[in-house]
């Protein structure tokens, strides 16, 4: 009996004190749902969006008008889609912001069209999700993977290379990647001679593929890694010695992880929508400000969740006060950020940006990003997209 | 396709037959002797290529980091004997699995609390950072002095359990634990013992392994599996059984990766289930 009495004193007190915790939190304007992996190989890069987005509000001076509600998607589609749930029904949130893998976003996408809940995705590139399945609710102010990657099919094409062989992890970024660059390339009249595909997250030992991409001859080798993959090619790829040149995706040379690759990196030419370096007063003040507060260099990564809590904060500023009209605002953001001007497409709420070319180079010591080029406002198409 | 891309291809698949044949040896040597599974193995591959690269950091040179870091993780290892370990001998595999499993976990947070989350680098030795002109192809340095490494310890252990007493004395607990204690061998400092030296190659593993690999928190449980899958195949608990299954695993994967790279991934447990099938004790396990 005693034990019965003390459970249901407790969970009398719980429901109390949840319920005086709801009161508290509906006080605040705007409840924005964080949903981002805090676990998992992309650990890194929650944390990093993280620090962007908390820096914007920050600047801005805003924090009491959100309400941020963290939750870790462990980077499994259906923990993602839980936590979304858990945000829209418990929570109440009036927007969501995050999401790093295609997948977890693939997993979410109906729930977020159905639930009519705004979701500003801040990373995870799948071209569906602004394409084929795109949806008047999910805004994108990071990049699709065939915007980071036709601007290089293109401009190593027009560069004189003539021959390229292509390198990308077994999944859908992966293919979504190469397919994007590949197409791009042989439009402008480069020939992709060979291809292979390595199984995502196991493949430790890039060395035979190397080996592979060698001796097809190729003018150059083009490849699709991020996060520890990316390590560990680019030091293998230096360590064999080899001389075909390497391009990339830009995520290959993140910033994030160029320090770890070390001198292999050197010489490695990729496209990116940000790069640290990028020499504009909207850049040099957010490189400034991340610096005093976090003591490190911004990565692409942070300037997405920077972007997302400035998109955010605009589409408030134009009235949005509940889902509805957020959802209505959002897409009709335009600024100048950090990584130059950017704008949202109306016809498939993605993002409208520039597209960095740029070397790693070695620069007092220190490994430093080089802009060679600059293709401005890439949009992509509207394929298959109706909202 | 000429004959230096297949030895190319062919020093790819020695150097990484090594890497799983320094792992793989610790866990079933432990098994073969303690019938201890302890899954936390990998966790000490990750620590060892984590505290090698804090120790390059401090000391600046690699070959500190190459020698200190085994000794540490075997601390850490004769730590989680005592407290752990050694109580947990005659629970039964399911509570072992269930325990070292989740010290995985527990490595895993402490590295993200210790390290962080972003994957780190380790620059290996500047006299190997080059290529060296091996067998007429041109191979990176540092990778031969894996495979070298890997031999090394391949002759020194089968010198120790053939030719020495310790040797003897190893063989003969694994065959009958209460015999050779009645023959007055000290079993259980034997075990401690053997224990150790498991938790040093861990360690050593993941210092080799991380100029090559770089340090991430999922090392650990990336590299369980594919150790497993060697330590099933050749035998649990055994010499031969380790080598025979690194080597069939790592030419497996690295052919398998070139000649029909779509298939790669699934011919590691192809290979797993059929052993499972036909020689459930593996291709050469141990007596006893």
């Amino acid at each position: 009996m005693k034990t019965i009495a003390t459970k249901l004193a407790l969970v009398t007190g719980l429901c109390l004190n949840l319920s005086f915790n709801m009161i508290n939190e509906a006080s605040a304007e705007t409840k924005v749902g964080l949903l981002l992996p805090y676990t998992g190989t992309y650990a890194a890069l929650g944390n990093a969006i993280t620090e962007g987005f908390e820096l914007a509000i920050e600047e801005a001076g805003r924090e009491d008008e959100f309400t941020v509600i963290v939750e870790d998607t462990e980077m499994k589609p259906p923990v993602g889609l839980a936590k979304a749930r858990k945000l829209v029904y418990q929570d109440e949130v009036d927007v969501i912001a995050g999401v790093v893998s295609s997948g977890v976003l693939g997993a979410m996408r109906d729930f977020i069209h159905q639930s009519q809940v705004p979701l500003i995705v801040a990373n995870a590139g799948n071209n569906l999700a602004t394409g084929e399945n795109c949806s008047p609710y999910i805004v994108r102010v990071s990049f699709s993977n065939g915007q980071i990657n036709r601007p290089m099919g293109t401009w190593l094409a027009e560069n004189g290379v003539k021959t390229i062989y292509t390198l990308a992890p077994d999944y859908a970024a992966g293919h979504q990647m190469i397919d994007a660059f590949t197409e791009a390339f042989t439009a402008a009249g480069g020939e992709v001679i060979g291809s292979e595909f390595t199984p995502f997250g196991q493949t430790k030992d890039f060395g035979p593929y190397l080996t592979n991409a060698q001796a097809s001859g190729a003018d150059g080798i083009f490849v699709f890694y991020a996060g520890g993959e990316a390590i560990n090619f680019v030091k293998q790829y230096g360590s064999f010695d080899i001389k075909t040149p390497l391009y990339g995706s830009g995520f290959l040379t993140s910033p994030l992880y160029v320090e770890a690759e070390g001198e292999a990196a050197i010489g490695v030419k990729a496209s990116l929508h940000y790069i640290p370096t990028l020499d504009t007063p909207e850049n040099q003040a957010f490189i400034k400000a991340f610096q005093a507060k976090y003591n490190t260099m911004p990565s692409e990564y942070a300037v997405q969740g920077y972007d997302a809590a400035l998109a955010l904060m605009t589409a408030v500023d134009n009235g949005g006060v509940d889902r509805a009209t957020m959802a209505s605002f959002l897409p009709k953001v335009s600024y100048t950020g950090p990584r130059g001007p950017l704008e949202i497409d109306p016809a498939t709420n993605n993002i409208v940006q520039n597209i960095y070319i740029y070397d790693t180079v070695m620069e007092n010591g220190a490994l430093t990003q080089k802009v060679i080029d600059t293709i401005p406002a890439v949009r992509d198409e509207a394929a298959g997209c109706q909202m | 396709m000429d004959l230096s891309f297949w030895i190319l291809q062919f020093l790819n698949a020695m150097q990484y037959s090594m890497l799983l044949f320094l792992l793989s040896i610790g866990l079933t040597v432990i098994f073969g002797l303690l019938h201890f599974v302890n899954l936390a193995h990998a966790s000490l591959y990750m620590m060892g290529a984590y505290i090698g690269i804090s120790v390059a950091a401090m000391t600046g040179s690699f070959w500190a980091a190459f020698f200190l870091a085994p000794v540490i993780v075997t601390l850490i290892g004769a730590v989680l004997y005592f407290t752990l370990i050694d109580r947990m001998r005659t629970a039964g595999p399911m509570n072992q699995v269930l325990v070292t499993f989740g010290l995985i976990f527990v490595f895993l947070d402490l590295v993200r609390i210790g390290w962080g989350d972003i994957a780190l680098g380790l620059d290996g030795p500047q006299s190997l950072s080059g290529t060296t002109h091996f067998l007429g192809v041109d191979y990176p340095s540092y990778r031969l002095f894996i495979i070298a490494l890997g031999l090394g310890v391949m002759a020194v252990m089968w010198v120790v359990l053939a030719r020495t007493q310790i040797g003897a004395m190893i063989r003969a607990s694994v065959e009958n634990t209460n015999m050779a204690a009645a023959l007055g061998i000290n079993v259980s400092r034997l075990f401690f013992l053997v224990f150790c030296f498991g938790c040093a190659l861990a360690g050593l593993a993941g210092v080799a392994a991380a100029p090559i690999l770089s340090a991430t928190t999922t090392m650990g449980i990336t590299i369980l599996i594919p150790t497993l899958v060697v330590v099933v195949i050749g035998g649990l608990g055994s010499l031969e059984g380790a080598i025979a299954g690194s080597v069939i695993i790592g030419f497996m994967e690295t052919f398998g990766a070139v000649i029909i790279p779509s298939f790669s991934a699934v011919l590691t447990y192809a290979l797993l289930a059929a052993v499972l099938i036909w020689r459930p004790q593996g291709l050469i396990p141990a007596r006893g």
